[in-house]
C-alpha cells in the first residue's frame, strides 16, 4: 500500500479519473499472457510524456518501482509488477499523429493497436509488415519494447527494423528523442536500437517514428504437406538456399496437425506428417515464377500435397489451418509453455530432430509450429500442472530445448523476450561479461533501479 | 449460507481455468471499447471471478461495478482462442452478487414486473416501475418521443410508446390454419406484446399466409432475460418453469419467437442455468430448446417467397445482427429472405454483427457508455445510406431507434418480419 502522500502526488499528476487503487483494478493490471500474477499498489493512466516524466521523477525521489504496460499481452511477464509498485499504462496515448506519404514514415503514440495502424497505412497504399499474432490487441509501444516479430519477418524483418526514431522518457524523467526520420543518420550512439527490445527497463516510449513500405502488388499462398517432419524442415532450408525469400514460411509438425484435425476435421492426407504454409508477395509475374520454383524445389522432399490459393478467400481458408493451432493445443494437455527459440535457417532440421529426442527422453508432449522460415520455432511443452512432478519435468525439458538452440548457433527467444519467464535461463546464453555490460547500461540510465526492476537481466 | 453464495461461481469454475489472459478479448469487447479499462475486458472479469472464488476479494461495490460492465453479447466468446464462456461466468458472478447483496432497487422492480404478467397487463405496477422505460410521455411531437426524469434513466432518451392494447389481448389462443400445415406455438415476448405489437401482427400474418396453425398460449410469461442481466436467477427459474408449462400445453411442430433475446433465453439460457439437480426438468427444458426456432429461420425453412406488391423505387436496407442471433449462428437466413424479396436492396454495414449497446439492463446502468457503443453503430448505418435498418430483435430496435434519433437521423428501424409482411399477397 502506498502512502497517501505519494498517492496524492500521483493523483495530482494524472487526475483522479486516471489513477486506481481498488482491489479490482489491481487484480486486472496484475496479469499478462504468462499466467503469472503480481499485484501492484496502484495503476496510473498518463496522457503523455510530460506526465510520465513527472511520475518517474517522483518515483526516483520516493524509490518507487514503476512498470510500463501496454495491452498486457506479453508472454514473458515484462509488464508484470513483481514486488509491487505503480503500473503505468500507456493505452490512453493512442493517436496516429501523422502518416507522411512523401517520405513513407509515420509517427504514432505507443498505445495505438498494431492492426489499427496497419489498416490506416494500408488505406494509403502503404505497408507496415510486422505482424505478431497479437496484432489485433497488442500495442505498438509494447511491440517496440519487446521487439515483436511475426510470420512476415522471414522477408521483412521484425519491429526494430521499422523503427526510425523514438521519443522516450528516461527512467530519471528526462524526455529525449532518439534517431529521426531520415533514411541515414549516424550521429551518436544508436539509442533507438537500444530501446527496441529493452522490455521497458531503459525508458518509457511515448512516440514512435516508423518507416513504411509500399503495399505489395500481389501475394500467393501455398499449403504444402510432407510425409516426414524432416522433409518439411529441409524444404525450409532448401527454399532459402535457392535464394527465394518468401514472405512467410510457417511450419506445423505432426502433433500440431493431429490437434487441429481432431477438432476441425480439415481433411489432411493421412500420410501427412508436417505442413508448411508458404506465402510469397510482390510483383504479380515474379511471384508466379517463385511459386513454380518453390514447387519444383520441394517436390523431391516427400511432398504429398501442394495447394495454391486462387484468390483471397482461398488464401484465408489455407491460413485457417494455421490460426486453428492455438485453440486446438489445449486438447493435448491443459498447461502450455510456449517457447520461441531461433536457429540459423539451415539448422531447422537439426533442431527439430533434437526436440524429438528431448520429447522422448522426458515423455511429455512437445508440439512444434511457428515461423520456420526465419528459424523461429514455437516449441510448446504441454503438461498438466496438477500432476505432481510435471512442472519440474517441463522445466528440465525447456532447459534442454534452449541448450539445443544455443548449440546450433541460435538463441532462446526470437520475439517473446525475457521478462521474468526466461530470466533464470539467461546465464545459458549470456556470459558474465555480456551481462556486466548490460547492467552498466541499466545502471547508468536508471541509477535507482525504479523502472521495471527485476526483469530481464539476472539479479 | 457460504455454500449457497459460492455455488453459482463453482458452476463455471472449470470454464474459468481455460482463460489464459492472452488479451484477445480486448479487440472484441464493446464494453472495453468504451470504458478502455482492463476490468471491463472478458479476461478481467474472469480474473475477478477467480479471485472471488478464492475469497481474496469480496462482492463489494468494486466487484459489482466491474461485473456490471458487460453486455452479455458474447463477442468475446466468439473470438476467444480457448472459447472461454465469459458470458456464463458473468451471469454466475451476478447471481452470486445478487445472493450476497440482494438485488438493486431497479432489478427488484424488474423482477416484480416480469414475474407478474397480469400486473404488466393491468399496467399499474408496470407504469410505476417501467415508467422510466416506457411510460411518461412528453408533449408529443411524435407519439414515440418520451422523456424520463426518473432516477434510472437519462433525460434525453427516445423510447417507444407502450401499446394501448397488448398483442396477446387482441387474438384468441388458437388460430386455426390449413390441414396438413405445421402447428406453431408463438412465444411473443414482452417487447412485442406491450410495445412493438406490429411485430407480433406481422409475424402472425406471415405464418397465417403460409397456412400454419398459430397458437399463442395465454400462460406464457416474460422470458426472464432482464432478470438474468441483474443476477436474479431465481426469477429466471420461476419464469422458465411457467413458460415451460404454458408452451408444452399444446403439441406443436415448433416453438417460434420473433425476438432474438427471447430465443436466446429459451434456446441457451434455460438449459444452462436451470435443472442442474432435476434431470426430468432439465430434459423438458432441453426439448423446449430443441424445438425453439427464430421466426426468420422458420419462415425460410417453410419456404416463404414474398412477392412484389407495390411499385416505385427499390427500398435500400441494411441489416443489424442481434447478439442473440450471432451467438446462435443466425445470420444467413434473414439476409437470404430479405435479398430474395423483390424491391429490397441490401447494403451491408461495417460491423453488422457488433452489439448495439443495449445489453439487457446494461443500458440502464451505463447509459452514456451504451450510447457511446451505439454511436458507432449509428455511424455505420448512416454510412450505408440505407432507408431502413432491419434486424431481428425488438430490444435492438429500441436501442437503434434511440441512437439514430439522438443523432438526428431519419433512418427507419424495422423488424425483418415487418418488412416481409408488407411484401406478401394478402
Amino acid at each position: 500500500m502506498l502512502e497517501a502522500r505519494i498517492l496524492n502526488q500521483l493523483t495530482e499528476i494524472v487526475g483522479s479519473e486516471n489513477i486506481a487503487t481498488g482491489a479490482q483494478d489491481l487484480i486486472c493490471y496484475g496479469y499478462d499472457a504468462t499466467q503469472m500474477e503480481f499485484l501492484p499498489d496502484c495503476v496510473v493512466h498518463p496522457d503523455g510524456a510530460e506526465q510520465i516524466s513527472r511520475i518517474l521523477q517522483l518515483a526516483n525521489k520516493e524509490r518507487l518501482p514503476v512498470f510500463p504496460r501496454g495491452a498486457g499481452s506479453g508472454f514473458t511477464g515484462g509488464a508484470l509488477p513483481k514486488g509491487g509498485g505503480v503500473v503505468l499504462v500507456t493505452t490512453r496515448m493512442n493517436r496516429i499523429l501523422r502518416i507522411d506519404t512523401d517520405n513513407l514514415v509515420a509517427e504514432v503514440e505507443p498505445g495505438v493497436v498494431t492492426e489499427a495502424f496497419q489498416i490506416e497505412v494500408e488505406k494509403l497504399g502503404l505497408f507496415y509488415p510486422p505482424d505478431p499474432a497479437s496484432l489485433k490487441f497488442s500495442t505498438l509501444g509494447g511491440n517496440v519494447a519487446e521487439c515483436a516479430g511475426g510470420p512476415r519477418a522471414v522477408k521483412y524483418g521484425v519491429t526494430k527494423d521499422f523503427v526510425m526514431g523514438l521519443e522516450v522518457v528516461l527512467p530519471t524523467g528526462e524526455i529525449i528523442r532518439t534517431g529521426g526520420e531520415t533514411v541515414k543518420g549516424v550521429v551518436g550512439y544508436d539509442l533507438t536500437k537500444l530501446i527496441c527490445g529493452s522490455e521497458g527497463t531503459l525508458g518509457v516510449i511515448t512516440k514512435i517514428i516508423f518507416r513504411l513500405l509500399p503495399y505489395p502488388d500481389a501475394k500467393k499462398t501455398m499449403l504444402t504437406v510432407f510425409d516426414s517432419i524432416d522433409g518439411a524442415a529441409r524444404a525450409v532450408s532448401t527454399i532459402i538456399k535457392n535464394k527465394i525469400i518468401p514472405t512467410t514460411l510457417e511450419f506445423m509438425d505432426h502433433a500440431t496437425l493431429t490437434c487441429v484435425e481432431r477438432r476441425f476435421n480439415l481433411g489432411m492426407p493421412d500420410t501427412g506428417r508436417a505442413v508448411l504454409l508458404i506465402e510469397v508477395d510482390g510483383d504479380r509475374d515474379l511471384i508466379e515464377k517463385q511459386a513454380g520454383e518453390i514447387h519444383r524445389l520441394i517436390e523431391p522432399l516427400g511432398l504429398v500435397q501442394f495447394r495454391v490459393a486462387k484468390d483471397a478467400a482461398e488464401s484465408e481458408e489455407l491460413w485457417r489451418v494455421r490460426r486453428l493451432v492455438s485453440p486446438s493445443l489445449r486438447d493435448v494437455n491443459p498447461d502450455k509453455f510456449n517457447e520461441d527459440i531461433v536457429v540459423p535457417r539451415s539448422k531447422v532440421p537439426d533442431v527439430i530432430r533434437r526436440i524429438e529426442v528431448i520429447q522422448k527422453r522426458y515423455d511429455i508432449p512437445i508440439v512444434n509450429f511457428g515461423h520456420a522460415g526465419d528459424g523461429n520455432i514455437h516449441v510448446n511443452i504441454m503438461i498438466d500442472k496438477t500432476v505432481p512432478g510435471e512442472l519440474e519435468k517441463a522445466h528440465e525439458a525447456i532447459k534442454e530445448v534452449f541448450q539445443a538452440a544455443l548449440d546450433l548457433g541460435g538463441t532462446m527467444s526470437g520475439e517473446h523476450g525475457v521478462g521474468l519467464a526466461k530470466q533464470p535461463f539467461i546465464p545459458m546464453e549470456l556470459n558474465a561479461d555480456q551481462v556486466r555490460a548490460m547492467k552498466a547500461i541499466k545502471g547508468a540510465l536508471d541509477p535507482n533501479n525504479i523502472l521495471n526492476p527485476g526483469k530481464m537481466l539476472p539479479t | 449460507m457460504t455454500r449457497k453464495q459460492t455455488s453459482p461461481l463453482e458452476r463455471v469454475a472449470n470454464e474459468m481455468k481455460k482463460c489464459v489472459k492472452c488479451g484477445a478479448c480486448r479487440a472484441n469487447c464493446p464494453a472495453f471499447g468504451t470504458f478502455q479499462r482492463e476490468p471491463a475486458t472478458a479476461r478481467g472479469k474472469v480474473a475477478l471471478a477467480q479471485h472471488l472464488m478464492k475469497g481474496d476479494i469480496t462482492l463489494d461495490d468494486g466487484t459489482y461495478a466491474a461485473m456490471s460492465k458487460c453486455l452479455l453479447c458474447g463477442s468475446c466468446v466468439d473470438k476467444c482462442p480457448n472459447q472461454v464462456p465469459t458470458d456464463e461466468i458473468v451471469i454466475a458472478a451476478r447471481e452470486a452478487l445478487a445472493q450476497k447483496r440482494g438485488l438493486t432497487t431497479f432489478h427488484k422492480a424488474v423482477g416484480q414486473v416480469i414475474r407478474h404478467r397480469k400486473v404488466m397487463n393491468l399496467g399499474a405496477l408496470a407504469a410505476a416501475v417501467l415508467g422510466p422505460i416506457f411510460f411518461r410521455k412528453v408533449p408529443a411531437t411524435s407519439g414515440l418521443r418520451l422523456r424520463f426524469p426518473m432516477p434510472f434513466l437519462g433525460a434525453s432518451r427516445h423510447v417507444p410508446q407502450i401499446a394501448k392494447k397488448p398483442f396477446m389481448k387482441r387474438h384468441p389462443e388458437v388460430i386455426k390454419g390449413e390441414p396438413g400445415k405445421p402447428t406453431i406455438v408463438f412465444f411473443v415476448g414482452c417487447m412485442t406484446n406491450f410495445v412493438y405489437t406490429e411485430i407480433g401482427e406481422a409475424t402472425l400474418a406471415l405464418f397465417r399466409h403460409l397456412g400454419c396453425t398459430v397458437i399463442i398460449p395465454q400462460g406464457q410469461q416474460c422470458c426472464g432475460l432482464p432478470g438474468m442481466s441483474g443476477g436474479d436467477l431465481n426469477t429466471v427459474r420461476e419464469l422458465a418453469e411457467q413458460n415451460l408449462a404454458a408452451l408444452e400445453k399444446y403439441p406443436a411442430d415448433y416453438v417460434m419467437t420473433a425476438c432474438a433475446t427471447c430465443g436466446g433465453a429459451l434456446h441457451k439460457l434455460y438449459p444452462l442455468v436451470i435443472g442442474k439437480r432435476n434431470p426430468e426438468l432439465r430434459e423438458r427444458l432441453q426439448a423446449l430448446a430443441d424445438k425453439t426456432v427464430d421466426a426468420a429461420v422458420l419462415l425460410q425453412k417453410l419456404g416463404l417467397s414474398p412477392q412484389e406488391t407495390g411499385s416505385g423505387a427499390p427500398l435500400s436496407i441494411t441489416y443489424h445482427d442481434p447478439c442473440h442471433h450471432r451467438t446462435a449462428g443466425i445470420a444467413k437466413q434473414p439476409r437470404e429472405l430479405l435479398t430474395g424479396t423483390p424491391g429490397l436492396e441490401l447494403v451491408e454495414m461495417e460491423g453488422a454483427d457488433r452489439c448495439c449497446g443495449l445489453g439487457g439492463t446494461f443500458n440502464v446502468y451505463h447509459y452514456e457508455s451504451s450510447l457511446d457503443i451505439n454511436a458507432g453503430k449509428s455511424a455505420a448505418i448512416r454510412a450505408t445510406g440505407a432507408d431502413v435498418v432491419v434486424t431481428g430483435c425488438p430490444g435492438c430496435i429500441m436501442q437503434l431507434s434511440d441512437g439514430l434519433k439522438q443523432a438526428g437521423d431519419k433512418t427507419r428501424v424495422l423488424h425483418t418480419v415487418e418488412l416481409l409482411a408488407r411484401k406478401i399477397r394478402r
